[in-house]
């Protein structure tokens, strides 16, 4: 029903274009004078014509079926007997429960309430549908009407719908800010109630993360612990393997490519490191998970170490490997923008390549790699799906590389995946841990940014 | 040459005014240690590509070797007399399939005892007398006589067929009897087994039995998904871009968008997925795992590198096709659209296409929103519940089912190949009509 009342504005849309076309065209030329002179092509018209008749209604339809879902809930659940009394968990709860039966899918008899309530739900939703589609259709009437009477000689079609146009590109690139303040605004309003449950203090500085809440009320092992500094250090640990991994790969790779290879292997051998970078990270979680991690079990046994099957290494080698081709265009960026005069200069000298390189393509082109390297990590400490598959589920405080580790990121999928309700502290946790996320990518990029353009300014 | 002074006063050999003789041996020697120097750059250079893409290789070589063998699928091919069976016309879906299925798989092997007798179904996937059922119900002909039925064999006698199973490892350490080896050489004595390619892997939706399971769910719900993706992204984009770099004035407000554009473009998928979940499904109460809101988050994803690819490629539209437009009495947005964007359209439909493979790959979103929940049935739509490709993927690597393995290596071998299609149409259109100014 809603689909098809899209597809019937399109077609009221272009139908509208066509005829305002052949109204701007007969009025050009009035009954019995001459051709007049007009302001717009008939295009405009038809365009002008569209535009009234389609976005309004789009618009309103839109708006209703963002806001109709929470609306319907918010009817039905306070005319449920004792509503009043229910905390927000009980009524969504509830709500779910009438969903269920409203839409047909009975496991047990429902009670009355029940019963009469996904009844009251029913209504509504038809109710909701007829009245969307009446006042949909009344306001592409009231649109066309007010298109089409405009059309006339004189008429500056052209100076309307170029405004409509600019107005929508003006709103389009409002969406940028929009969609940040959608982020910010989302994870700190459930961080902040995350906080009203469990204090900023023991979230920033406690050592024990055991996300686990007591399903009944009295229920011995109930409070659980939010410390995020092991979900932290485990973070930072995998980030530290992947970019021990990385760093060089990446930088020896660039230095070859740029300085040595003959540009025909550049060209082959640029796009296939360039790959690396596409493969969708899930493949490469699965890879480590499959491959990767029984490999360092094996090893580990060889030199008699206990490796866990989730270790921290495994993990970071693959989101290593990952980046590789990330710091490797970076850094080939930054060494194109040394002067070619410095390179010239250290060879003139007598300086081998390797010594131009190192003492100063190197120091020179130091800060923009930095910059690439912390743009990086920042990838790497946002990097979830590897780590998901591959790393461990417990929050542990420790250096070796062999054990299992967790992440921030591991940790909100974790918290959120399967149905959530939003109002116990281990859903709303995964949002704090998302602001702590947010945050330390947001400074990361800010400062890799800043550092890129101090260095471009240098020459 | 030789007789040039150099003046090195940190080497000691040489001081101030005196001649170097470069064929001393240790100049020699310093020489050769410099080249040396300059050799191992090279080759450690070399060896960290050699690294990565033996690691590319690597990847994709046992990828392949995991997932090829899921490309076919052993089945038996029977014969079964419907009509005989006593099947209730009236009501085909509810009627009494098992003992059809099971008098036909008797019919194969006759004389064995019940204990046997269960140890031969388990050869065969669970699901058989559905499969029959839903072909006699969409041939109902088949009711009247006999016909061939294609079953598929369970996951562990697939397993054996293909060699995953050794016929060498001790009984107990494997997943099917010796009895059940047995009869399967029985089986194929008949000549009743083969191993077609594995259509059910594109058309059959997901399933807990690795043998019937397929993406055609995990397909349709990605090509729902970019089409929502696509369809909001691409005109808002396209419109930010030309308004940012055609008509915005320079100010503060426009600075500060594209501050948040460049940070957008950086911001960890994870945190869009979270976006998702508290603003589309728990704000507006959008229908959870559906299309429409992954397509809604993938698009806030994609819009900041739309934008700023499309800023790109309208920049390097020469300034004298504006001029030319305006000069010859064009509006700006005429000067824009009839001109500038058809110029650098097909730039921006490469970036778009580029973009859209990112989105297609594009995992940890969807998991916050609930596009990994176990659907048996294709979606029809926008608002129905299903999986994406990547998703369905993540799914299949947590079964515990050893067939899964080698699903989910097909499995990401067809996300590659759709990934390998995009990046190849892009490719070829940036080669057939980009223009070089």
């Amino acid at each position: 029903m809603t689909s098809y009342l899209f597809i019937f504005l399109a077609i009221a849309a272009i139908l509208a274009t066509y005829f305002g076309m052949f109204r701007a065209r007969a009025a050009s030329v009035p009954a019995g004078r001459a051709r007049m002179k007009v302001h717009s092509r008939p295009i405009y018209h038809g365009l002008n014509a569209a535009i009234w008749t389609a976005v309004p209604a789009f618009i309103f339809l839109l708006v209703w079926l963002l806001f109709q879902n929470s609306i319907i809930n918010q009817l039905v659940i306070s005319s449920f007997p004792g509503a009043d009394a229910m905390d927000s968990a009980a009524r969504s709860l509830q709500m779910s429960e009438v969903r269920q039966v409203a839409s047909g899918n009975i496991f047990r008899q429902p009670t009355p309430e029940v019963s009469a309530a996904a009844e009251h739900l029913r209504s509504l939703q038809s109710t909701s549908l007829y009245l969307m589609a009446a006042l949909t259709l009344c306001i592409m009437a009231v649109g066309a009407f007010l298109g089409f009477k405009v059309i006339g000689p004189r008429y500056r079609a052209r100076h309307s719908v170029e405004t409509a146009v600019t107005v929508f590109m003006m709103f389009s690139s409002l969406m940028a800010i929009i969609i940040t303040i959608g982020i910010v605004g989302s994870l700190v309003f459930e961080a902040l109630n995350f906080f009203a449950r469990v204090p900023v203090t023991e979230f920033l500085f406690g050592l024990r993360w055991e996300p686990q809440i007591a399903i009944r009320a009295d229920q011995v092992a109930g409070q659980g612990a939010f410390g995020v500094l092991p979900v932290l250090f485990g973070t930072f640990v995998i980030s530290a393997i992947a970019m021990i991994v990385a760093v060089p790969i990446g930088i020896l790779s660039a230095i070859y490519l740029t300085e040595y290879a003959h540009p025909g292997f550049r060209a082959v051998v640029k796009p296939m490191l360039e790959i690396l970078a596409g493969i969708p990270t899930v493949v490469y979680g699965f890879f480590a998970v499959l491959t990767i991690a029984p490999a360092i079990r094996d090893l580990g046994a060889g030199i008699g170490i206990a490796a866990s099957p989730n270790s921290a290494l495994a993990t970071g080698l693959v989101m290593g490997v990952m980046i590789i081709p990330f710091i490797s265009s970076l850094s080939d960026d930054a060494f194109a923008a040394v002067p070619r005069a410095m390179r010239d200069g250290s060879l003139a000298l007598g300086a081998t390549k390797g010594e131009t390189i190192r003492k100063v393509l190197l120091p020179a082109a130091l800060p923009g790699i930095i910059g690439g390297v912390l743009l990086a990590l920042s990838r790497a400490v946002g990097e979830t799906m590897i780590v998901v598959m591959a790393a461990g589920l417990i929050a542990k405080i420790t250096l070796n590389p062999f054990d299992a580790v967790t992440t921030v990121t591991v940790q909100i999928v974790t918290l959120l995946i399967g149905d959530s309700e939003f109002d116990n502290p281990k859903t709303l946790a995964a949002f704090a841990l998302g602001l702590v996320l947010f945050l330390i990518t947001l400074a990361l990029n800010l400062i890799a940014l800043r550092t890129v353009r101090k260095y471009r300014e240098k020459y | 040459m030789s007789t040039v002074a150099v003046a090195t006063s940190t080497n000691g050999s040489a001081t101030s005014g005196q001649r170097v003789n470069w064929h001393s041996d240790e100049m020699k020697a310093r020489r050769k240690s410099r080249y040396g120097a300059e050799r191992r750059l090279k080759a450690y250079g070399l060896a960290a590509i050699v690294f990565a893409l033996g690691f590319l290789a690597f990847l994709i070589g046992s990828l392949t070797l995991n997932g090829y063998k899921a490309f076919t699928q052993t089945v038996a091919t029977v014969q079964i007399d419907v009509s005989k069976a006593g099947i209730d016309r009236d009501n085909l879906m509810d009627a009494n399939w098992r003992d059809v299925v099971r008098d036909a798989f008797r019919a194969q092997l006759p004389d064995l005892n019940r204990r046997q007798e269960r140890a031969f179904f388990e050869l065969f996937t669970s699901s058989a007398p559905f499969l029959i059922r839903d072909e006699v119900i969409k041939d109902p002909a088949r009711l009247n006589g006999p016909s061939t039925y294609v079953i598929p064999l369970a996951d562990r006698a697939d397993q054996l067929a293909k060699g995953e199973i050794s016929r060498e490892t001790p009984e107990a350490q494997r997943r099917i009897s010796d009895e059940q080896i047995g009869m399967y050489d029985q089986l194929v004595a008949k000549g009743i087994i083969s191993t077609p390619f594995n259509w059910g892997l594109f058309f059959n939706a997901d399933s807990r039995f690795p043998e019937l399971a397929g993406l055609a769910g995990a397909i349709s719900g990605s090509f729902w998904s970019l089409l929502v993706c696509f369809a909001i992204s691409f005109p808002i984009g396209i419109a930010a871009a030309i308004y940012l770099e055609e008509f915005a004035p320079k100010n503060r407000i426009t600075d500060l968008i594209e501050i948040n554009i460049n940070n957008l473009a950086a911001v960890p998928s994870v945190v869009f997925g979270l976006l998702g979940l508290a603003v589309f499904l728990n704000g507006f109460g959008l229908p959870r795992s559906a299309p429409l809101v992954g397509g809604l988050v993938l698009s806030l994803m994609t819009l900041p590198t739309l934008i700023i690819v499309t800023r790109v490629s309208l920049k390097s539209v020469p300034s004298s096709i504006r001029e030319a437009a305006l000069g010859i009495g064009a509006s700006k947005h005429e000067m824009i659209f009839h001109h500038v964007l058809a110029l650098a359209m097909p730039t921006i439909m490469t970036g778009a296409i580029i973009s859209l493979a990112r989105a297609l790959g594009e995992t940890a979103p969807l998991l916050l929103i609930g596009m990994n929940a176990f659907i048996t049935s294709p979606p029809d739509g926008i608002f129905a519940a299903s999986t994406a490709l990547p998703s369905q993927i993540y799914m299949w690597a947590d079964s515990p089912e050893r067939g899964f393995v080698a699903r989910t290596s097909a499995a990401i071998l067809v996300l590659l190949g759709f990934l390998i299609l995009m990046n190849a149409i892009a490719i070829f259109l940036r080669q057939r009509f980009e223009r070089r100014w």
